[in-house]
């Protein structure tokens, strides 16, 4: 089920005599040309990298997305991915989410000074293959470095562009009541390999990250049911209940979830319990959640479900009229409780 | 999962609320030590689901709520001004001191890392022998043997460039002290399991014969505090008290001996101020005398300035249970956990952060 990332570290090219990021290497000069020309475009090479101008040029055609992330995950690389496919299928799901055919990315990196070459480089390959699994372009980017202390190794900025589904009609004020709410994988696994990375928080698991482009599914659903796809987010940083709760508080509609269907696999609920941690608020990266009609809902899950990255698929819940701009969760045990925005960084509790 | 999954039986649930509706004859209101506890009843929605007469009350037990602002401000100027390597569990972060939070410290530059455990915290001090490294260690009876275990490492290894910063308390004491308030509400306790699988039971005995209530040493899974509810009910109906133990599939009779004995040697009981409630005689524990190079407090002495600490938060009467959390006039208005007034609106054990969070049917309507 997981995505295997391939990281292959024989680079095509001899980056060139360094092993480590210099400042030099943001200059503009020499150095800046070639890192880039024997580390990126080499790697992630197309007709516009190789123009090499000050922008590229594309031809768009009717309506279009545009999106922008940046990204500055810790450690770089953890089980399941690196901070390079992470940027890559940030961007791509941003895009997926709101109806588009993700097709050009750009993408920038903050180099910190002493950023060993072959860290680089790995990220690099993980771009590159993130990019060709989603199909997507780098056209354009950028490059700067900074003065050691003054980033954390890498900063990834990746900005795209892609075509809207002709079909596409989201939008908040599509939203009825009765709709239902889909998710389309388990919950809070992201989150949770990160954490266990963590310094000071280590612990053993054999969770990856679920870092993966999710635009395939988001747009067959958006083909094959059109209109009736009201809405979809992808809930990363502060996970489902927050998306939720956004979508609640902009319709001023409620919606109410059933705490027994929710999709955690064995081992995340686990570490989430032993850190105190609640995997409704812990951040994913290749979920989505979608509201759709009640009527097309089983449907939605079934064609969900026949992709790799779906097969989890779950209605979790509905839009209600009922406690309007709220989330309430219908506990396992028959009780009721309100899933609140959560606050700032989620912190392990002590005991 | 499997084995949280029984404690969590929709019908094993609906059985004991039954037990209780049935049993359950006149108002009465215990009191759930725990931190834990009241997360639990909140988070599952079993607040709302209790019958009426029953009204639970969210005692002191979040370690974080009942540190005082004097400890963070010395721990934000260990940071800051003695450019220390500060460790401390998470939920300390958020906490108010009475100028900054240690989150607020970090923000300002001070190196302050979230650790799960201080025998991490005595690795880093190995490893970065030039600099100074204080754990911030707080909790109950069940994050102390740890942090008694990091003082004998480095004891042993002879590092001198460790030090603890205790804010530890002591459950029973508290107990003590809510019952001797003469305004106390509560008819009887709840006890917290994860304290009695170190300490064990003998600390209750006295807290039972003394006030002639009912305690029960219950755990945080629905299932075991709703059997905890109804034993409690039990007693007090058939106008019993005694010391019960449901949550015997962790808790022994006499506790984890070496952990208590390790506590022992590293540490001694001294009076100690909690949050909101004031002194409570020896409530606190303080490094022994051997190892006394390993207080922060020794050695980079007193704090510096003492600010008053009144923010106008109620948490003292939220934690002797004479409020609810919502009933606080700041609840949800002044205080909200981006902006707390007072600590228990930050951890995720504090009584107003879990009513927040979970803002269940009572508080919000
Ligand atoms: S709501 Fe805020 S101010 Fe009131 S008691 Fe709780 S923490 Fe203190």
């Amino acid at each position: 089920m997981n995505k295997s990332v391939k990281v292959e570290l024989n680079c095509p090219a001899p980056v060139n005599e360094f092993d480590s990021i210099t400042i030099g290497h943001g200059g503009g000069g020499k150095l800046t040309q070639n890192l880039l020309k024997s580390g990126v475009f080499s790697l992630l090479d197309n007709e516009w990298l190789r123009e090499q101008g000050d922008a590229a040029t594309i031809q768009l055609n009717g309506k279009t997305a545009f999106s922008t992330d940046t990204f500055v995950v810790s450690p770089l690389i953890f089980p399941g991915g690196t901070i390079g496919d992470l940027a890559v299928n940030g961007t791509v799901n941003d895009l997926a989410v709101s109806g588009a055919k993700p097709q050009y990315l750009s993408l920038s990196f903050i180099l910190e000074e002493g950023l060993e070459m072959k860290l680089f480089q790995q990220i690099l390959h993980s771009i590159r293959d993130a990019c060709e699994e989603a199909d997507v372009k780098i056209i354009t980017g950028d490059t700067k470095v900074v003065e050691k202390g003054k980033g954390d190794q890498i900063f990834i900025n990746t900005t795209g562009i892609g075509e809207m589904h002709s079909k596409s009609k989201m939008g908040m004020n599509r939203i009825k009541k009765g709709d239902a709410v889909l998710l389309s994988g388990s919950m809070a696994r992201h989150g949770i390999t990160i954490m266990s990375k963590r310094n000071g928080l280590e612990f053993e698991t054999k969770l990856n990250s679920d870092t993966r482009p999710l635009h395939r599914i988001c747009l067959e659903l958006i083909d094959t049911f059109g209109s009736q796809i009201h809405l979809m987010r992808d809930p990363t940083r502060g996970g489902v209940a927050n998306v939720l709760n956004e979508i609640a508080e902009q319709t001023g509609k409620g919606i109410q979830l059933n705490e027994k269907v929710l999709p955690v696999e064995d081992e995340v609920a686990g570490a989430c319990e032993m850190l105190g941690l609640d995997p409704l608020y812990v951040a994913n990266e290749g979920l989505f959640v979608a509201i759709v009609d009640a009527e097309i809902a089983e449907e939605c899950i079934e064609l969900i479900r026949k992709w790799e990255y779906g097969s989890s698929a779950v209605a979790i819940g509905k839009v209600t009229e009922d406690h309007p701009g709220k989330v309430v969760l219908h506990s396992a045990i028959g009780g009721r409780r309100v899933l609140a925005q959560a606050t700032g960084e989620l912190l392990p509790r002590i005991c | 999962m499997k084995y949280l999954s029984e404690f969590r039986d929709e019908e094993i649930v609906r059985t004991l609320l039954n037990k209780i509706r049935k049993c359950v004859t006149k108002p009465w209101n215990i009191m759930e030590v725990c931190g834990g506890q009241t997360h639990g009843l909140v988070r599952h929605g079993l607040l709302q689901m209790l019958p009426d007469q029953i009204r639970m009350i969210h005692g002191p037990g979040c370690p974080v709520c009942v540190t005082p602002v004097s400890l963070i401000d010395k721990a934000v100027e260990l940071a800051l001004e003695h450019d220390v390597i500060l460790c401390s569990y998470g939920d300390m972060l958020r906490v108010p001191g009475s100028t900054l939070s240690l989150q607020q410290a970090r923000a300002k530059g001070g190196d302050i890392r979230i650790l799960y455990s201080p025998l991490e915290a005595v690795s880093i001090a190995r490893q970065n022998p030039n600099r100074e490294v204080v754990f911030f260690a707080v909790g109950f009876e069940t994050t102390a043997p740890a942090n008694a275990l990091s003082v004998e490492q480095a004891y042993r290894q002879k590092l001198k460039n460790y030090t603890v910063l205790s804010a530890h308390v002591m459950v029973p004491p508290a107990m003590e002290a809510i019952m001797s308030d003469p305004d106390t509400k509560v008819d009887g306790f709840l006890a917290a399991g994860h304290v009695c699988t170190v300490m064990g039971l003998s600390e209750y005995v006295p807290l039972v014969e003394k006030w002639k209530m009912p305690i029960v040493v219950t755990g945080f899974e629905p299932v075991d505090l709703l059997e905890g509810i109804y034993m409690v009910v039990s007693q007090l109906e058939n106008g019993e008290y005694r010391l019960e133990n449901q949550y015997k599939r962790v808790v022994g009779k006499d506790g984890n001996r070496q952990a208590v004995d390790l506590v022992k040697s590293v540490f001694e009981y001294r009076d100690r101020e909690w949050r909101g409630i004031g002194e409570i005689p020896m409530s606190g524990l303080f490094l022994a005398q051997k190892y006394r190079d390993y207080d922060a407090t020794l050695k980079f002495g007193p704090l510096k300035e003492r600010i008053s600490e009144d923010s106008g938060c109620l948490s003292g009467d939220v934690m002797k249970g004479k409020i609810k959390p919502h009933e606080c006039p700041h609840f949800g208005k002044g205080c909200t956990p981006e902006k707390p007034l007072g600590a228990p609106m930050v951890s995720s054990e504090g009584a107003c952060a879990a009513y927040y969070n979970y803002a269940t049917q009572e508080s919000t309507e």
